[in-house]
């Protein structure tokens, strides 16, 4: 047997090359939908990862949803094709009322996506922390802040416990922290000028900032409502 | 004239041949496939059809889906380098533990189908075998609605006329209740037709039937209780969630059917009380598999080198004790769990690691820390310097110098002089414990429940053939306890939980006014660890979202509240013991103890309300739309 390659072995191999490059699959998606959470143009904010979101795309075979989740700030965004959307969140999910049209079925908003878009998504939370100030004084973290109940009607819910955590890096969460300090609901006697505090711990390798949010868990609400993140630097 | 003949010979051939019916020529029967009548005319053939149903069975841990399932919820840690996701997650998906296997549940339709017409085999023999694809067909129920709620029940094959409309073929989700209903009236159907032995444990027996119909009647009682205290997780066609007024009820059919076990209405099942030393006993109980043994009611067993075997061993041992080389020590279980153990006078007391003034206390053997504990403890944790296969483990985390620093290294074969001499010398143990060294614990402890002392177990070729136990006599025993317990019959129950308590040698026995709830929750921790039932027990009692609530545990967490059900179990803690060195102390060469998290840790396990019933996969959404999804997902 020879091992002679002749020429049009070799056109042949150039034509499927580079015919078989092409055209077999769709592009990507590439239109970024992206927004955030708000209350009245205020940001909520969340635990990442832990409130998703829904986005259904009808007509198109089977039916399933492009999940996804909120961060920290109450920000998403996710790239979808051109085409119309709706965009709803599972129940039980965010420390927020979402209109139901029913019990369990949820509505929906209807989202036309050409070209990048950006749409703040506004929602009606249990509870806003109003006027929060956190400071760092003799190795302590005090947070002082308001509480404002937003729903006051017979969906109003009560709060289970507020809490002030620090963590070393940006993340401050209940999963993410190196302090904490909780104050029971029922240990709230007036909304306003509520100030907790917590000491802060030896941080290995060390580091002169924490990062501080304070979260109010609410009773039958599974995740929590925070403050905006803030850096103390001491 | 040869020539004459041969073709004379061939054409007489041909002519014979194709003188026969089309049909006789063509209608060959297989000889790779038994057909349906066949197969259902022999008694061993019928067995052999199921025994590949017994084979399919599904169970939440099992020995032979590996060590990893018995790793999870912060009871245990992974001691492997691919494995450490279980405690870096900060949580499980929706979809995780779900199953919905219609294919097995048509398998034995047909089964029961076909065994019903089958005309040549015994009536006795009929009998006992469509009981048993009925016991395995509400057994996987079962383990559909702890996992699904409400699926749809089909008990009869469906057949598809090809006629492009399925419609007929869609079925709606069943209430939560019925399931359980069913898994009980089924349990109630057959447990006459089953045998009545209490040395038969691989195949279903009466006893099997009862302690299944008792556990399923408790799961549904609790879970009508206590779902009230989470609303949200519920649908509005009860699909999931079981109304309250059900609860008692449930729990009476629960109490009748143990009690039918228990008064050895079903053959004489009773605790293993074999061995004189309580912790050796107590992993006896996993590893006996005489007909002494008459605690196991309901097992999956193993041959060794007859082709069913297990790697539970191999995977498992302690390292410096390998049968084989490099392979042991993945599942460590956590000091959170070895914490539950009670003291013999029936208190909770964190293991003493620290004087009351928050000085170390110093022992002189390893095991005194766990000296005057729950037998228990020792039958199902092996501790540090703890005993297997005539060997000491060598578990420690380096020696504790004078100044308060540690001297250590990143293996026990890399020895380093001590302070003040030349010689090198071994600075932590073989079997343990350095932060993410794996194959070795990196919580102090190694798992002795189901480790198999036999010579050889530990080899990967040969493997173990330590029996899985899916029921048995003392978690019957505590299933009637908590259902009489919640009827209000505190005094029966303490009767029950007391037997339990006393062959782990607490014998003081609980009065009736020391028994509650958190006593019941605790007593299945420690008594049914690694069996299997954590899981389906928190999600049951609505304490998971409590347990797992996703934050970070610290030290105070963990020593503290302990036999509180609702106390946070989200990272798996370790117990390092140090040797203290400082020649001239009267402590030199003691032995001191520190909580330690493990440095892999590093998520904390948060149950979302979204896991109580685990995700219906969009495929199946979508190809049967009167399927309802789940709640909170």
């Amino acid at each position: 047997m020879t091992m002679k390659i002749k020429f049009h072995h070799i056109i042949l191999v150039i034509l499927l090359a580079a015919t078989g490059c092409k055209k077999d699959n769709y592009d990507a998606p590439a239109q970024k939908f992206s927004g955030r959470l708000i209350y009245n143009g205020e940001a909520i904010n969340l635990e990442y990862n832990q409130v998703p979101f829904e986005i259904y795309q009808p007509g198109f075979g089977k039916v399933g949803p492009i999940n996804g989740t909120f961060d920290q700030e109450g920000n998403f965004s996710t790239l979808l094709f051109n085409g119309n959307y709706k965009f709803t969140i599972p129940p039980n999910q965010g420390p927020f009322r979402w209109k139901e049209i029913s019990a369990g079925k949820r509505d929906t908003l209807a989202v036309t996506i050409s070209g990048a878009q950006n749409m703040d998504i506004e929602v009606q939370p249990y509870y806003m922390l109003r006027n929060v100030s956190i400071t760092a004084a003799a190795g302590k973290v005090t947070g002082v802040f308001d509480i404002e109940k937003i729903i006051t009607d017979a969906d109003a819910k009560n709060i289970e416990r507020v809490s002030l955590y620090i963590n070393k890096t940006q993340f401050v969460s209940g999963a993410d922290q190196i302090a904490v300090t909780d104050l029971a609901g029922s240990a709230i006697l007036s909304p306003n000028n509520i100030s907790m505090s917590v000491d802060i711990p030896a941080i290995s390798p060390t580091q002169n900032y924490v990062f501080a949010r304070v979260g109010i868990k609410i009773d039958g609400v599974e995740d929590m409502i925070f403050s905006p993140l803030t850096k103390i630097t001491y | 004239m040869k020539k004459i003949f041969l073709i004379t010979i061939v054409a007489g051939l041909f002519i014979t041949e194709s003188c026969r019916k089309d049909s006789d020529f063509l209608d060959v029967p297989p000889k790779q496939v038994l057909p349906t009548e066949l197969a259902f005319s022999d008694p061993a053939l019928v067995l052999s059809i199921l025994g590949d149903l017994y084979n399919r069975t599904v169970d939440f841990s099992g020995l032979d889906n590996g060590w990893a399932s018995f790793v999870d919820f912060s009871e245990a840690f992974p001691s492997e380098n691919g494995s450490y996701f279980f405690v870096q997650r900060t949580g499980w998906g929706f979809g995780e533990w779900s199953s919905w296997d219609y294919t097995y549940i048509r398998d034995l339709n047909l089964f029961i189908q076909r065994a019903t017409a089958a005309t040549k085999l015994a009536d006795a023999d009929k009998k006992r075998f469509i009981a048993e694809a009925r016991f395995l067909r509400a057994n996987y129920y079962f383990e559909l609605v702890k996992r699904m709620g409400g699926v749809p029940l089909i008990t009869e094959p469906l057949e598809y006329d090809y006629s492009g409309n399925v419609t007929s073929l869609q079925k709606p989700r069943a209430k939560e209740s019925e399931i359980y209903d069913f898994v009980i009236s089924e349990a109630e159907a057959i447990k006459g037709d089953l045998p009545n032995d209490v040395n038969t444990k691989s195949r279903a027996t009466t006893g099997a039937a009862l302690a299944m119909e008792a556990r399923a009647a408790l799961y549904a009682g609790s879970i009508a209780k206590y779902g009230v205290t989470t609303p949200q997780v519920s649908l509005p066609g009860n699909e999931v969630g079981i109304p309250s007024a059900l609860a008692a009820g449930y729990y009476t059919k629960a109490l009748t059917a143990a009690q039918v076990i228990i008064t050895q209405t079903a053959g004489s099942y009773q605790l293993y009380r074999v061995l004189p030393d309580l912790s050796d006993n107590f992993a006896a109980v996993f590893l006996d598999k005489s007909t002494v043994n008459q605690e196991a009611i309901f097992i999956e067993d193993f041959k060794a080198n007859a082709g069913k075997t297990h790697g539970f061993t191999t995977n498992d041992q302690p390292f410096s004790i390998s049968d084989e080389g490099l392979d042991a020590g993945r599942l460590n279980p956590s000091l959170n769990l070895v914490e539950a153990f009670e003291k013999l006078d029936n208190t909770y007391a964190p293991i003493p690691t620290k004087d009351a003034s928050g000085n170390p206390i110093y022992y002189t053997n390893q095991l005194d820390i766990f000296a005057g504990r729950d037998a228990r403890l020792a039958g199902t944790v092996l501790l540090p310097n703890g005993l297997f296969k005539g060997k000491r483990t060598d578990v420690w985390a380096g020696y504790q110098l004078a100044d308060g620093s540690i001297l250590t290294s990143n293996d026990a074969g890399n020895l380093k002089p001590l302070p003040g001499t030349t010689t090198p010398v071994q600075v932590t143990g073989k079997d343990g414990v350095i932060n993410g060294q794996e194959f070795r614990t990196q919580t102090g402890f190694y798992i002795r429940k189901y480790l198999d002392p036999t010579v050889g177990s530990g080899r990967r070729g040969r493997g173990s053939d330590v029996a899985f136990i899916r029921y048995r006599y003392a978690e019957v025993l505590l299933n009637a306890a908590e259902a009489a317990f919640e009827l209000g019959q505190t005094g029966i129950a303490i009767g029950y939980i007391n037997q339990v308590r006393a062959r782990a040698g607490l014998v003081t026995p609980l009065t009736a006014g020391d028994l509650t709830f958190d006593r019941i929750v605790h007593e299945r921790r420690v008594e049914l660890a690694f069996e299997g039932h954590t899981l389906f027990d928190m999600k049951r009692w609505r304490l998971a979202h409590v347990v797992w609530d996703g934050n970070q545990m610290s030290v105070t967490d963990l020593v503290s509240n302990i036999g509180n059900a609702r106390k946070r179990n989200t990272q798996p803690y370790g117990l390092w013991p140090y040797k203290y060195y400082n020649p001239g102390s009267p402590n030199n060469n003691k032995w001191l103890f520190k909580e330690v998290l493990p440095s892999p840790v590093t998520g904390a396990n948060r149950f979302q309300l979204g896991n109580y019933y685990s995700q219906i996969g969009n495929d199946i959404l979508s190809a049967n739309p009167l399927i309802v999804k789940q709640p909170n997902q």
